[in-house]
């Protein structure tokens, strides 16, 4: 079966008075047809691009480099804006952070809804404005035959997600890439709409593309997860596989570094030192490798690409299949030979 | 100077049988949302306010985190400024240490209080002037309260708090987008150290970060508190965060403090539906397949408060004097709870 | 000293932040490395309007050691040298190259005095807008309520008629204070006064805009918790971070000023013939267009043009430079 979606070492790059910036590099994934991928990674690590680039909508002077996008088989990186505006909205649904930016603050929502159905089908006003009745039902909107003529500001937060659903879904359309659709929204309100996200797409059968910095909202929506690290793939794989057991260093640290409901409480947070590096300045070799407690000679100085590592895959050397060539297996040394400050060593540092 | 471990001169636990540090007690803002005087007049239209926070009464002890979570809406930050002194309250008061925040006249006495308070913000791309060196943002405290007179040593104990927020001393020459988010977010707890507080008002402080850098965060307010013996007043509304640093919590809900127990009872067996609803929205990052709750309904406008007990819109357990009689806080254990239920609760058992 | 170093030198609590930021850089190189810079480089046209102001200003502050003649020495002039035209052109003197006027003073000459005249003009009457401007925009922003009510409501009001109305408003009732015997003694003061009080609203209405967003920032909030008076306030904190849009307005109204006083002294009432500013250059010439001699009116009228577009562009250049959306 073709998936869905398929991007094949995608490169990303921006070219600024600094140099050429890959914001990203070599990312290779599928979405299979009906399945939820989540993509992750802290701000900067290049998930939002990775949208922006799917749907040719990436801010100059920002531009694909090299790789191929298919959408259903098709090559969609190569198009022209006019073939790419009609592919947007028809066969890729876009949901964003703030619904208002989908949102036109001085059209009413039934109007919007009704052009973009008849932008895209051939249907009679009438049968379009039905149409788009249906759909704000669907998203939850309780009386929605009235609330089409009201305008975005006259909704609360949470609603005016549910209509930027409702117009992502009108098309149908195979993909549908949801860029942080609930960051905006409060915890209560975040779980409604979430589910709605997931019950919609799985019941038309449309892929989604999940981009969110919260694991918590991936753990409980996404099939397989993609966590992305300076622009790079860190780890890919089914989510339960991902979370309970991540094979990538970053993915383990960054997994022990979000505070659950479970666990004990008194205890510190497991971290991982230093922040991600931006990107003019990352490292040779593994761009993770200045944090990583395994990190060899090795690291520092070739690539790693993803090795098959259990269920998932992870762009890490202690994953290589000739174990001669993986990290010496002591983790502790590896952090004494960086010689990391002396805090590190007081008793009150983690593991 | 390089005593490595030298007694803290308050003490770090919290003694049980002193008097809080911090009393918060019938806090009450009320905004003025009215267009201006002349609009209404000629539009139309009566006065519009938001009680942003009505009634809420917690103290802290020494060497204490009390936690406040809430949604949007729920009037937290409006407390974190009432109680550092920034924006004053319609009633109730604030005492610190025995002072009133807001009743103190003297120019003195209030300095010496100011002293005691410092806030860290949540936004550390914004709570940093852009235009002036790290060394400049940290040692401003020092000179307004007159701590340290001679440049020298002023520049001396910078580098002190640097090194203490884990940063290099050298760091100071530096401008704040010289550096991350998470190094930002340290520099401003370098400032909020640098006048010796006692009592820090952490207001969501690290919502604007990224996981890994929010456990670093996390861990080092917890290191410093331990150290110095800090008191603080924890603002969130991540509950798996709050629970991670807090000693008691109050969950807000429009204005009103809903809940108020010991942390670990709260996460335990919490009591107000509301806090139940909030602890079931927590995603489950341990996929214990628990489903996540989806709640009926959104946060109202607190402009326009349902009356009686503000959520019972969406309350699964309502009942009929809930739309008319605000509940007053019922004692649970360690807990306080408003809410009807538990009226009846200790109807029975008594 | 109240400094309590005991509690605070417990060695790194949590030295495990750093990621290595680049090293602290000098003034210097901070300023060649900045993003302004880069785009002044990158911008042909600003580098050529930067350059052709630099040459002017110049030009016009040292006039006595660059130009050939002193227009206003009567010493050197000869009303036998009026009318030259042109040195290229039939009849022309080769002591005068862009020919003379009707009282025979050398045109290059008397352009690069005037320039000096209109350039100072221009240069204090945005400074003194700017000055009241900001002031006001910072106070009425800041502190709010009734006060910013009435600064604001008087800006609006002084919006709704031209500058170059108010300025000649001004101008006349400074002109009926001081009296036709001492006017031309304060001419220059009264001229900076009425351009300068009828630029000063844009300033103050950019101020207060960028003061209400700034106010609200999270660094203001830390510096008031600290106690800080809201003068120290909004000199040491705010106002640093407003002045970006504030030199874009000063940049761009220098040539408003610059064209509104040779405006001023086109209609009679600027800068008196014997010491003439561009403007009154302008009109002198103006007499003659008609009659041959073009070039009296046209070099000034030239110049004018040139030093307004080239102080425009860069005033053009720093917008979109300072403006991160545009970039």
């Amino acid at each position: 079966m073709t998936a869905t979606l398929s991007v094949r070492n995608l490169r990303v790059e921006i070219p600024t008075r600094a140099g050429v910036l890959r914001a990203i590099d070599d990312l290779s994934f599928d979405i299979a047809p009906g399945e939820v991928l989540g993509v992750v990674g802290e701000s900067g690590a290049g998930k939002s691009i990775t949208g922006s680039a799917i749907i040719g909508l990436l801010e100059p002077p920002g531009r694909v480099a090299a790789g191929e996008i298919r959408l259903g088989g098709e090559r969609i990186d190569d198009l022209g804006p006019d073939q790419m505006r009609r592919i947007r909205g028809r066969r890729i649904g876009m949901i964003f952070q703030d619904p208002l930016t989908s949102l036109n603050p001085l059209y009413r929502i039934g109007d919007q809804l009704t052009e973009t159905i008849l932008t895209h089908e051939r249907l009679s006003q009438r049968a379009a404005r039905d149409k788009a009745q249906k759909l704000l039902e669907e998203v939850g909107i309780p009386a929605a035959g009235a609330r089409l003529s009201a305008y975005p500001h006259q909704f609360s937060g949470g609603m005016r997600q549910r209509v930027v659903i409702a117009l992502a879904l009108c098309a149908d359309p195979e993909l549908v890439i949801a860029d942080e659709p609930t960051t905006a929204l409060d915890v209560s309100v975040q779980a409604q709409i979430i589910a709605l996200l997931k019950r919609l797409c799985s019941e038309r059968g449309a892929s989604v593309m999940l981009i969110t910095h919260d694991m918590g909202v991936i753990a409980e929506t996404a099939d397989r997860v993609c966590v992305l690290y300076a622009g790079r793939l860190a780890e890919i794989g089914p989510v339960r596989a991902v979370v309970k057991h991540p094979q990538h260093p970053y993915t383990h640290g960054l997994m022990s570094a979000i505070p659950s409901l479970a666990g004990d409480p008194d205890e510190e947070l497991a971290q991982i030192p230093g922040a991600m590096p931006r990107l003019g300045a990352i490292p040779d070799g593994c761009a993770f490798n200045p944090r990583c407690d395994h990190a060899f000679a090795r690291c520092r100085a070739e690539r790693p690409h993803p090795y098959s590592a259990g269920a998932s895959d992870a762009a890490c050397f202690l994953h290589d299949p000739d174990p001669a060539r993986r990290p010496p297996e002591p983790v502790a040394r590896a952090a004494a030979a960086r010689g990391i400050a002396a805090a590190d060593e007081t008793p009150e540092a983690t593991s | 100077m390089t005593a490595a471990h030298t007694s803290p001169a308050r003490p770090a636990a919290p003694d049980q049988d002193a008097v809080p540090l911090v009393e918060v007690g019938g806090l009450r803002r009320v905004f003025d949302l009215s267009k201006p005087w002349l609009n209404r007049m000629i539009e139309g239209g009566g006065r519009v306010t938001l009680t942003a926070v009505d009634g809420v009464d917690f103290s802290i002890n020494r060497g204490e985190t009390y936690a406040l979570v809430g949604e949007s809406g729920s009037g937290k930050s409006t407390i974190a400024k009432m109680a550092v002194g920034l924006l004053p309250p319609s009633a109730g008061r604030v005492s610190i240490d025995g002072t009133d925040v807001w009743g103190e006249k003297g120019a003195d006495a209030m300095r010496r209080m100011r002293r005691k308070i410092q806030m860290i913000f949540q936004d550390p791309f914004a709570s940093l002037n852009p235009r002036w060196r790290v060394q400049a943002i940290i040692e401003e405290p020092i000179k307004a309260f007159g701590l340290i007179a001679d440049p020298k040593d002023r520049a001396a104990r910078v580098g002190e708090l640097l090194s203490l927020v884990g940063l290099d001393a050298r760091d100071g020459q530096k401008f704040p987008h010289e550096f991350s988010g998470g190094q930002r977010q340290r520099i401003a707890i370098a400032r909020a150290l640098a006048s010796d507080p006692q009592f820090i008002v952490c207001d969501e402080p690290t919502s604007a970060l990224d996981v890994s850098v929010q456990a670093q965060v996390l861990n080092l307010l917890r290191d410093l508190q331990e150290r110095l013996g800090l008191t603080y007043l924890f603002i969130s509304h991540n509950l798996a965060v709050v629970r991670h640093v807090a000693t008691r919590v109050g969950v807000l809900y429009l204005g009103r403090l809903v809940e108020e127990a010991p942390a670990r009872e709260l996460f335990a067996a919490p009591k107000h539906p509301y806090t139940k609803m909030l602890l079931d929205a927590v995603p489950d990052i341990e996929m214990e397949g628990k489903e996540r709750l989806a709640i009926a309904g959104e946060i109202p406008n607190p402009v326009n408060p349902p009356p009686g007990c503000h959520f019972h819109p969406r309350c699964p357990f309502v009942m009929e004097h809930c739309s008319t009689d605000t509940p007053p806080a019922h004692l649970v254990g360690d807990a306080a709870v408003r809410c009807h239920l538990f009226a009846e609760d200790r109807a029975k058992t008594r | 000293m109240p400094h309590v170093a005991g509690e605070t030198t417990n060695g790194a609590v949590a030295a495990r932040g750093g990621d290595g930021a680049p090293p602290a850089k000098g003034r210097l190189r901070r300023a060649l490395e900045s993003d302004l810079w880069y785009s002044f480089v990158r911008s042909p046209v600003t580098v050529v309007s930067a350059a052709v102001t630099l040459v002017m200003i110049l030009s016009a502050a040292f006039a006595p050691l660059v130009a050939p003649h002193n227009p206003f020495d009567p010493a050197t002039i000869s009303i036998l040298d009026s009318f030259y035209p042109p040195a290229w052109m039939e009849g022309g003197d080769a002591r005068f190259l862009l020919g003379t006027d009707d009282q025979g003073r050398d045109i290059l000459s008397t352009i690069l005095y005037g320039m000096r005249i209109s350039l100072a003009v221009g240069f204090a009457s945005v400074l003194f807008a700017m000055v009241i401007g900001v002031t006001l925009g910072l106070v009425a922003g800041y502190i709010g309520g009734a006060v910013d009510s009435v600064i604001m409501r008087i800006a609006d009001v002084q919006l709704t008629f031209p500058a170059i109305l108010i300025a000649l408003l001004i101008n006349g009732v400074a002109r009926a204070m001081a009296g036709p015997q001492s006017y031309d003694q304060v001419v220059l003061v009264v001229l900076v006064l009425s351009i300068g009080l009828s630029f000063w609203v844009q300033y103050a209405r950019t101020v207060r805009g960028s003061v209400l967003v700034e106010a609200n920032k999270e660094y203001v909030l830390a510096a008031r918790l600290i106690g800080l008076r809201p003068w120290t306030i909004m000199f040491k904190h705010v106002l640093p971070n407003v002045l970006g849009p504030v030199l874009v307005i000063a940049t761009i109204n220098l040539a408003l000023a610059i064209i509104t006083e040779a405006t001023l002294s086109f209609l009679g009432v600027g800068v008196p013939p014997t010491e003439p500013s561009l403007g009154t250059l302008i009109r002198i010439g103006n007499d003659f267009l008609f009659s041959g001699e073009w070039w009296i009116t046209i070099f000034p009228g030239i110049t004018l043009a040139i030093l307004a577009l080239a102080v425009n562009l860069l005033g053009d250049w720093l917008r979109d430079a300072l403006n991160p959306k545009l970039r």
